[in-house]
C-alpha cells in the first residue's frame, strides 16, 4: 500500500492559476469601467463563486419541495392560500408556489451557467493547446520520482529508447524524445472529460429551455367507445410554451375501443391495482388507415414527435335524465373523478335544458357499494362488482345562463335548493320529487385519461445527459500520469536504463504500468544478469 | 417452494442477519475498547513508516521489510512478545467481528434474494425492500473497502450500528408483505433506476462514515491528541483519500440514477422532470456533491470544509429516502408505507 499518494485532485498548475482558486484579497478595482467589468467577470468565473452558486441552487430548490407548486397541483396552492391568509400571499409574492419558474431561481441558475461558460471556455482553449504540446523533458534525476526502476543491459542506448518508444506507443502514450530520453504522458482524457461534462451541462440547459419554449402538453378524458382528435379544442386542459405553434398540432385521432383495469383479489394487498391498458384504434392522419394500439402505463403511443400517455382512469355512470315534460334531456355517460384507492368517485349531473325548471345532482359512484354505519356509502373494492350511485338533487337556477362557463365537475348551488337524495342500483329509476323530472341509472362505462405531450428539447436533453455522464466518468476515473525512460551508455558496452513514473492525479496502478512497460523493454534489451554488476551512481541514496 | 415459504424464509434470514450483526457490533466495540494497539493499525503504521522514510529502522525488534502480510505479522509478533495479552485478545475480537459481519452479509443477501422470489420481481418495490437492500449494499461496500484498506476495519462499529438501525426500522415500521408491483412501477427502468439509487445509497453511507471519522481524526491530529482510538484509526489523510474515492465512484452512479429516473418518468408520465419533491431532493443531493467535488479543488476548502459539504450531501440523501416519503406527497407514491 503506498501512502505517499499524490493529492488526488491536484491538476496542472496552469489550471490552478486560470481558475483563480486562491483566496485573493479583494483588490480594489481602478475607476475604469473596463477594469471594473474585468474584475467582476473574474469574480464571477472563480471557483469559489461557482461553489457558492451551487449551494445557492441547492438551497433555492428546497422551498419548491416544501410548498405546493402551481405546476404540479394548483389545487393545493389555493387550499394553502385560503388556510394561511396572512403568510400565503406573502410567500406567493416571493414566488414560493412557483419556485422553479420564478425569476430569482432563474437568476441563480443563469448566473451559474454564465460562470460555467466563463470558466470552461477559456479552460478548453488552454487544454486544446496542452493537447498539442509535447510531454515535458525528463527531470535530471529520475530516482526522485515516486516510481523508479533501473537495470543494466548490453543493448545500445538507441535500441533501448526505440524499444521504450514502441512499448509506450503501443499503450497509446503521448511521446516526446529528448537527449537520451523518452518522455511520455497519458491521461489527457481526464481534463477532456471534465470539459465535456461541463459543456454538456450547458447543452442540457439549452435543451430544457427549448422544451419549455416550444413544448406542448394537453390532457383529455376519453370514455370507453369514444374518440379523440388532436386539436386544441378537444383537450380538457392544455399548456404550451411561449413559442409553440398550437394551430398546427399533428392531425392524429383515435377511438378507445376498450379500457381494462385489473386489481389484486384477496391476500394482504387486496384491491391493489395490477394492470391498466387501453386498446385504441389510431389514425396517424385523417387519411391514413386505422391501426390497433394498446397503451399501458409505461408504454406510451408515439406519433411523430408527440407521445400519448395513459395516466389515469375511472368510472362514468350512464344515466338517462328526463325533465318535467317527459323529454329526455341527457342520455349517456357522465365522468366522475376517483377520490380514493377503491374508486369512490365524485361527480355532478346537470340538466340545463330541463323545463319547467333546471335541476342538477351531486353524486357519488361506488364501484363496489356498501353502506358503512359511520361514513355512509363507501366502496370496498376498485372493480365494479356491485355498483351503486348516491345522488343529491338540487332544483333551481344552475347559474349557467350568464355566459360564465362552469366546470363540469362543479355545481353552483347558490340559487338552488336541495330537495332530495337517493341511493340507486343499476336499473333503478328515480321519479324526482316536485315533478321536476326523473333519472334512471342505466349502467356505467370506464374512462381513461391521457396526456398528449410534445417536447422538442427531450432528445437534446437526453443526449446531453449521456454525454455529461461519459465526460464525468472520464474526469473522475482517468488518471493523468507521466513516464520517462533514460538510457545512458556506461562506456564499457553496457547501458544503464532508468525509468521514472509520476502520477499527476492518483498514484494507484502506476507502479504496475511501469513494470509492464519494463517487461516489454527487457524483451528488446535483455537485462544483464552477471552478479558483479552493480547499480551505478545514485548520489542521493547514499546510505 | 411456494411464495409464502419464500416470504417467510426471507424474513427469517433478515432477522438472522440482525442477530449476527448485533453480535458483530459488540465484538467491534469490544475491540475498540480493549486493544491499545491492534494489528491492523500497526500494519498500517508499518506501511506508513515504510513509505515515508525508506531508511533502516534502528533496533532489532521492528523489521523494515515492505509491509506485506508477513511483515505485519512480524510487527504484531514483536509487540506481542512485549507481553501485551490484552492486545491479542482485541485482535481476536476484531477478527471475530469481521467474520460475523461477513456472515450477516450472507444472511441478508439470502433474505433479499428470497424476497425477490417471494414477490417474483426485483426486490426493491417499496421502502421495506429499499431499506433491506441498501443495508446489504452498505455491508458489501464496507467489506470490500476494509479488504482493500485493512485499517478501515475500525469503521466496523460505525457502519454496523446504522445498518442495524435501518434494518430495525425496516422490519418494525416499513414492513409490508411481499407482493407484485403497482402498474406504474412495472418497468425495467425501475429496476435500473432503483438499483443504481440503492447502490449509491450504500456507498454514500460508507463514504459518510469515513468522512465523519476523518473529521474526528483530523481534529485529534491538529490538536495533537493521542488516544486509543486515534492510534487505531487510519491517518486523517488516508481517511480523506478513502472518502474521496468512494464519493468519486458514487457521483457518476448517482448521476446515472437520476438520468434513469428521468427516462422512466418520461415513459410513465410524459415529462422527464416534474419537480416533485423526490426529484427535487435527488437534484439537491447531486448539486451538493458536485459542490463537494468542487470544494476539494478550491483553495481554502480542501479537507474539513469539503468534508462537511459531503456530510450535508449525505443528509440530503437520507432525507430524500425517509423524510420525503413520509412528509411530502408527490408523484412518487410508491413508498408503500403500510399505514398510508
Ligand atoms: C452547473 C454547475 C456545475 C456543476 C454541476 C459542476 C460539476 C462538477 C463536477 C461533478 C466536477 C467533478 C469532476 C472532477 O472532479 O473532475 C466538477 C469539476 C470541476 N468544475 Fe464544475 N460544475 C459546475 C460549474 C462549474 C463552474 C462554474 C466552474 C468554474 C468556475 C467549474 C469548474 C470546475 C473545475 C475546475 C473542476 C475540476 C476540479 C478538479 O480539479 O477536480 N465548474 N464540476
Amino acid at each position: 500500500m503506498t501512502t505517499a499518494d499524490i493529492e488526488s485532485t491536484d491538476r496542472e498548475p496552469l489550471e490552478a492559476t486560470t481558475l483563480s482558486t486562491q483566496p485573493e484579497p479583494p483588490r480594489l478595482p481602478g475607476l475604469g469601467w473596463a477594469e471594473l467589468a474585468r474584475w467582476a467577470w473574474r469574480q464571477l468565473t472563480s471557483m469559489r463563486t461557482a461553489l457558492f452558486l451551487l449551494f445557492l441552487l441547492a438551497v433555492g430548490a428546497v422551498p419548491g419541495s416544501v410548498f405546493p407548486q402551481r405546476g404540479n397541483n394548483s389545487g393545493d396552492v389555493l387550499t394553502y392560500l385560503s388556510q394561511h391568509p396572512k403568510l400565503g400571499p406573502f410567500l406567493d409574492r416571493l414566488g414560493m408556489f412557483d419556485v422553479f419558474g420564478s425569476a430569482w431561481f432563474a437568476s441563480v441558475y443563469l448566473l451559474l451557467f454564465v460562470s460555467l461558460a466563463g470558466c470552461v471556455i477559456p479552460r478548453s482553449l488552454v487544454h486544446a493547446r496542452a493537447m498539442r504540446a509535447k510531454p515535458p523533458a525528463a527531470p535530471r534525476n529520475l530516482a526522485r520520482l515516486p516510481e523508479h526502476r533501473t537495470y543494466v543491459t548490453e543493448a545500445a542506448p538507441q535500441v533501448v529508447l526505440d524499444a521504450a518508444r514502441a512499448a509506450l506507443r503501443g499503450r497509446r502514450w503521448r511521446l516526446a524524445a529528448g537527449a537520451g530520453t523518452v518522455s511520455a504522458e497519458k491521461g489527457y482524457a481526464r481534463e477532456t472529460g471534465n470539459l465535456v461534462f461541463h459543456l454538456a451541462l450547458i447543452v442540457l440547459l439549452l435543451g430544457v429551455a427549448l422544451g419549455s419554449l416550444f413544448g406542448t402538453k394537453g390532457s383529455v378524458i376519453v370514455v370507453d367507445g369514444a374518440g379523440f382528435a388532436n386539436t386544441l379544442t378537444r383537450f380538457d386542459a392544455f399548456t404550451a410554451g411561449r413559442a409553440a405553434n398550437t394551430d398546427d398540432l399533428p392531425p392524429f385521432s383515435f377511438v378507445m375501443t376498450k379500457f381494462r383495469a385489473t386489481y389484486e383479489r384477496g391476500g394482504p394487498q387486496d384491491g391493489a391495482p395490477r394492470t391498466f391498458e387501453a386498446d385504441l384504434l389510431v389514425r396517424d392522419t385523417p387519411t391514413s388507415p386505422q391501426r390497433h394500439v394498446t397503451i399501458e402505463v409505461n408504454k406510451p403511443l408515439t406519433i411523430g414527435g408527440t407521445k400519448v400517455f395513459l395516466i389515469g382512469h375511472g368510472y362514468a355512470p350512464v344515466v338517462t335524465v328526463k325533465d318535467g315534460q317527459g323529454r329526455v334531456v341527457l342520455n349517456g355517460p357522465v365522468v366522475f373523478l376517483p377520490r380514493d384507492s377503491k374508486f369512490l368517485s365524485q361527480g355532478v349531473i346537470k340538466a340545463p335544458d330541463a323545463r319547467p325548471t333546471q335541476f342538477g345532482f351531486r353524486g357519488l359512484f361506488l364501484p363496489t357499494a356498501q353502506v358503512d354505519p359511520v361514513r355512509g356509502g363507501i366502496s370496498t373494492y376498485p372493480a365494479a362488482d356491485s355498483p351503486g350511485l348516491l345522488l343529491t338533487l338540487f332544483v333551481g337556477d344552475l347559474g349557467e345562463d350568464n355566459g360564465v362557463s362552469q366546470s363540469v365537475y362543479q355545481l353552483d348551488t347558490t340559487k338552488m335548493k336541495q330537495t332530495g337524495a337517493k341511493g340507486m342500483r343499476i336499473g333503478d329509476v328515480w321519479t324526482l320529487p316536485g315533478g321536476v323530472g326523473s333519472i334512471s341509472f342505466d349502467g356505467y362505462k370506464e374512462f381513461a385519461s391521457f396526456s398528449v405531450a410534445h417536447d422538442p428539447g427531450k432528445d437534446p436533453v437526453f443526449i446531453a445527459a449521456m454525454t455529461a455522464l461519459t465526460g464525468l466518468m472520464l474526469s473522475l476515473f482517468v488518471r493523468r500520469r507521466r513516464i520517462w525512460v533514460r538510457a545512458t551508455a556506461a562506456g564499457d558496452g553496457r547501458t544503464l536504463v532508468a525509468v521514472g513514473g509520476l502520477a499527476k492525479t492518483e498514484a494507484g496502478g502506476l507502479g504496475r504500468e511501469v513494470d509492464d512497460m519494463m517487461d516489454e523493454l527487457r524483451v528488446a534489451a535483455p537485462e544483464l544478469q552477471e552478479p558483479e554488476l552493480q547499480e551505478p551512481e545514485l548520489p542521493e541514496e547514499s546510505q | 417452494m411456494s411464495t409464502q415459504t419464500f416470504a417467510q424464509l426471507s424474513n427469517g434470514f433478515v432477522y438472522g442477519a440482525m442477530g449476527v450483526l448485533a453480535l458483530a457490533m459488540f465484538a467491534f466495540a469490544a475491540e475498540l475498547a480493549f486493544g491499545t494497539r491492534s494489528r491492523v493499525a500497526r500494519t498500517n503504521e508499518a506501511a506508513l513508516v515504510e513509505a515515508r522514510q525508506p531508511v533502516r529502522v534502528g533496533g532489532g525488534d521492528a523489521p523494515a521489510e515492505p509491509a506485506a502480510d508477513g511483515a505485519a505479522d512480524g510487527v504484531a509478533d514483536g509487540a506481542a512478545k512485549g507481553g501485551d495479552e490484552r492486545q491479542r485478545r482485541a485482535d481476536r475480537l476484531g477478527g471475530i467481528a469481521a467474520s460475523l459481519t461477513v456472515l450477516a452479509t450472507l444472511l441478508l443477501f439470502l433474505g433479499v434474494v428470497c424476497r425477490g422470489f417471494a414477490a417474483k420481481r426485483a426486490p426493491w418495490g417499496n421502502m421495506y425492500e429499499f431499506s433491506t437492500t441498501s443495508a446489504l449494499v452498505v455491508l458489501i461496500v464496507f467489506i470490500s473497502v476494509a479488504r482493500r484498506r485493512p485499517a478501515l476495519r475500525y469503521l466496523g462499529v460505525f457502519v454496523v450500528v446504522p445498518v442495524l438501525l435501518t434494518l430495525g426500522l425496516a422490519l418494525s415500521v416499513l414492513y409490508v408483505p411481499a407482493g407484485p408491483l403497482l402498474p406504474a412501477l412495472k418497468s425495467y427502468w425501475l429496476v435500473i433506476h432503483v438499483a443504481a439509487a440503492i447502490v449509491s445509497g450504500g456507498v454514500f453511507t460508507v463514504g459518510g462514515v469515513v468522512t465523519a471519522l476523518y473529521l474526528v481524526q483530523e481534529r485529534w491530529e491538529r490538536k495533537g491528541i493521542v488516544n486509543s482510538m486515534s492510534r487505531r484509526l487510519p491517518t486523517a489523510e488516508q481517511l480523506d483519500q478513502s472518502a474521496y474515492r468512494l464519493f468519486a465512484f458514487v457521483f457518476p452512479l448517482w448521476t446515472f440514477a437520476i438520468v434513469a429516473g428521468a427516462i422512466w418518468a418520461e415513459n410513465a408520465w410524459g415529462t422527464y422532470w416534474s419537480w416533485d419533491p423526490k426529484e427535487t431532493w435527488a437534484l439537491v443531493t447531486w448539486v451538493v456533491f458536485a459542490g463537494y467535488l468542487h470544494a476539494r479543488a478550491t483553495a481554502g476548502w480542501k479537507g474539513r470544509k469539503a468534508s462537511i459539504v459531503a456530510l450535508v450531501g449525505l443528509s440530503c440523501f437520507i432525507f430524500n429516502y425517509f423524510g420525503v416519503n413520509i412528509w411530502f406527497t408527490g408523484l412518487h407514491a410508491y413508498g408503500g408505507l403500510p399505514n398510508k
